[in-house]
């Protein structure tokens, strides 16, 4: 009887090994990777901390020992199916072996989105105003994101705040907190710098690979402060 | 500076004595590497101003911890969604008579994006960090850092810039290209810390009675989890044994703190869940926590000191409620709490109307009558409704404090 790689590995059967262990090699390579793994004493304290292991199939401590005894197909299957369940809130930093499991998790997500693969965009679906949001303004959440249809969880208070947005900024005593677009005002030369930081580290390259109509979006918004205030971009 | 533990109370209720061994080597301090890297001309340190409070850490070492000419880099989920959070920090300040800079040379630390989608890289992020940094040192006043989230991360971003030579290299670049200098604050202090330094200060100028409010606290994770040496321990507070920022703030308004089991569980907040995921942050915000509180210790509030635990504590409670779950407690951060207890205006300050689960009877046992005070504000509402006012001001809340208390300061 021929052996079988196990169900869930085979769901990434027709991905060349090369590939996988191409993007394998990517995390590895990245400068944060040795402060964030150093072995692994198999005890399952970062599981017990973990709020994701409670609610997913998941589990920080698998991430480790799958880096560890580099496990290349096994890393594959994770860098897919797991690393989006992860709340990044860094409980399992309580490792006693001084890993950071959700350290190596934020390095495989950035691997997924600069490489473009279907599992991120997939992850990422839904999430792309909120990108647009931090990248173009500097402020990740602005009060006119609380609408009634979109937090309907929230109880009455969106429907609330959404009817009264303008008034109830305008009754806050900050005059930076005035606004409705952004979570503050955030000035323009402030915001050009944040736009050439995008640029210049490479950012950009990565919503391209991830999310094609955001990057067009983007693009624009940015070129037009940009050369306002006298920066062209190279294509 | 190593910390002498005294008896205190620890966190199961027992008398224990807790005391460091004085010949154990402490772990490296991050602070000792920026300072040699200002020494070899890598960067600026901005010191921290005088005077300031010396606080202890959790590596046994002490904190400063600026009192004034404090660079508030605001939170973009406190000032979009909880305004009252940030409002309540800037009003302890102006009670005190601590002079502060509210900037709008700030964007967000981009960590909430970063932490939900990685569609960023550690130069990015380091670059975002170090920006908002020059920003605060060419205005001389030093960054206090409101959100939990841009604490932790900016540690993280020290920590990264520090170990990485080639990452500094690259940082540097980019700061030049925009002008600035490449900065890096001697500490970084969460504004939690400062309300922690000067809690007696606030206690002091209570006018309500908080001795019969039942407070559970949550530690933000970003806090004492991301970087932990320095987060603030303090052997009075559960005998050292967890943070002692909003703890010893409650504790010393003289409300009564109480325990719970799942203390140390995040908030199920999870970045990119509480936007788009929310059956996972609804799920656990209640279930791990609001209902274990409830049933453990029935506070009549909840504090905590991020944004994104009061946003999710707060606003998961709702839905729970088809679920028959145990919820409605209000959630607020300390900085709110210590702001009500020393009279601010529960809407005009605190913006009480943000928050979704009932605070009110809170404010009724604190002897806070908000019917009164709600009216108070709607009027402000109609006053900018008709165009007799643009805006409410910090002058017409100024204008509510009878006679300015201003902290001593040597």
């Amino acid at each position: 009887m021929a052996l079988h790689a196990p169900p869930k590995l085979e769901r990434y059967a027709d991905i060349p090994y090369e590939e996988k262990e191409r993007l394998f090699q990517e995390v590895k390579a990245d400068p944060r990777f040795p402060d964030y793994l150093y072995g692994c004493y198999e005890c399952g304290i970062c599981v017990a901390a973990c709020p994701s292991a409670r609610f997913y199939d998941f589990s920080p401590r698998k991430i480790a020992q799958t880096l560890a005894r580099e496990d290349v197909e096994l890393f594959f299957y994770q860098l897919n199916e797991d690393v989006w369940n992860c709340s990044q809130c860094f409980s399992c930093n309580r490792c006693p072996r001084g890993n950071s499991p959700g350290g190596l998790i934020t390095i495989m997500r950035e691997v997924a989105v600069r490489n473009g693969l279907r599992s991120a965009k997939e992850a990422l679906e839904g999430y792309s105003r909120v990108i647009y949001k931090i990248m173009a303004t500097g402020t990740q959440v602005s009060p006119d994101m609380i609408q009634a249809d979109a937090f309907p969880d929230w109880g009455p208070v969106a429907k609330e705040t959404a009817d009264n947005l303008e008034l109830w900024r305008k009754a806050l005593p900050p005059e930076t907190m005035h606004t409705t677009s952004t979570a503050w005002e955030v000035s323009e030369q402030t915001l050009t710098e944040l736009y050439l930081i995008w640029h210049m580290t490479g950012v950009m390259d990565m919503i391209k690979e991830v999310d094609e109509g955001l990057h067009m979006i983007l693009l624009d918004v940015m070129e037009e402060l940009l050369e306002e205030r006298g920066y062209a971009l190279a294509e | 500076m190593s910390i002498h533990a005294k008896q205190a109370e620890g966190p199961l209720g027992k008398e224990r004595v807790f005391k460091r061994d004085p010949d154990l080597p402490l772990s490296e301090d991050i602070r000792d590497l920026v300072f040699e890297l200002e020494a070899e001309g890598e960067w600026i340190v901005q010191r921290v101003p005088e005077p300031y409070v010396e606080v202890p850490r959790k590596d046994g070492r002490a904190k400063k911890v600026p009192l004034q000419h404090t660079w508030h880099h605001k939170s973009c989920g406190q000032c979009g969604h909880i305004p009252g959070y940030s409002t309540a920090i800037f009003w302890l300040h102006r009670k005190l008579g601590l002079e502060y800079d509210d900037p709008k040379d700030q964007t967000s630390c981009t960590g909430w994006n970063y932490y939900a989608s990685a569609t960023s890289n550690a130069a990015a992020q380091a670059a975002v960090a170090v920006r908002n940094f020059a920003a605060a040192y060419v205005t001389g006043f030093f960054p206090l850092i409101h959100c939990g989230t841009s604490y932790g991360h900016y540690k993280e971003v020290r920590e990264e810039l520090v170990k990485h030579p080639e990452l500094r290299a690259q940082v540097r670049e980019i700061m030049a290209k925009l002008g600035k200098p490449l900065v890096m604050p001697e500490e970084i202090v969460h504004y939690s810390e400062w309300v922690y330094a000067v809690r007696h200060e606030i206690a002091a100028r209570k006018v309500y009675d908080c001795r019969e409010i039942v407070v559970t606290v949550h530690p933000a994770c970003h806090y004492y989890k991301l970087v932990q040496g320095d987060a603030i321990y303090d052997p009075d507070i559960y005998g050292g044994q967890r943070t002692a920022v909003v703890t010893a703030v409650a504790k010393a308004l003289g409300a009564q703190v109480k325990d719970y089991s799942t203390w140390f569980d995040c908030c199920g907040f999870g970045f990119r869940h509480i936007l788009v995921q929310r059956d996972f942050t609804r799920s656990f915000a209640v279930n791990r926590k609001i209902e274990t509180m409830l049933e453990e210790a029935k506070p009549d509030v909840v504090l905590t000191h991020d944004t994104g635990c009061v946003t999710t504590l707060d606003k998961s409670q709702f839905a729970a409620q088809v679920h028959n779950k145990k919820v409605g407690v209000p959630v607020m951060s300390e900085a709110q709490f210590a702001a009500l207890a020393m009279g601010a205006h529960p809407y005009r300050v605190c913006q009480l109307h943000w928050h979704a689960a009932d605070y009110r009877p809170l404010l009724e046992k604190m002897g806070i009558d908000w019917k009164e005070k709600w009216q108070e504000f709607e009027e402000d509402l109609e006053r900018i409704r008709r165009g007799e006012k643009d805006y409410l001001t910090w002058e017409d809340v100024d204008a509510e404090i009878p006679a300015r208390h201003f902290l001593q300061v040597s």
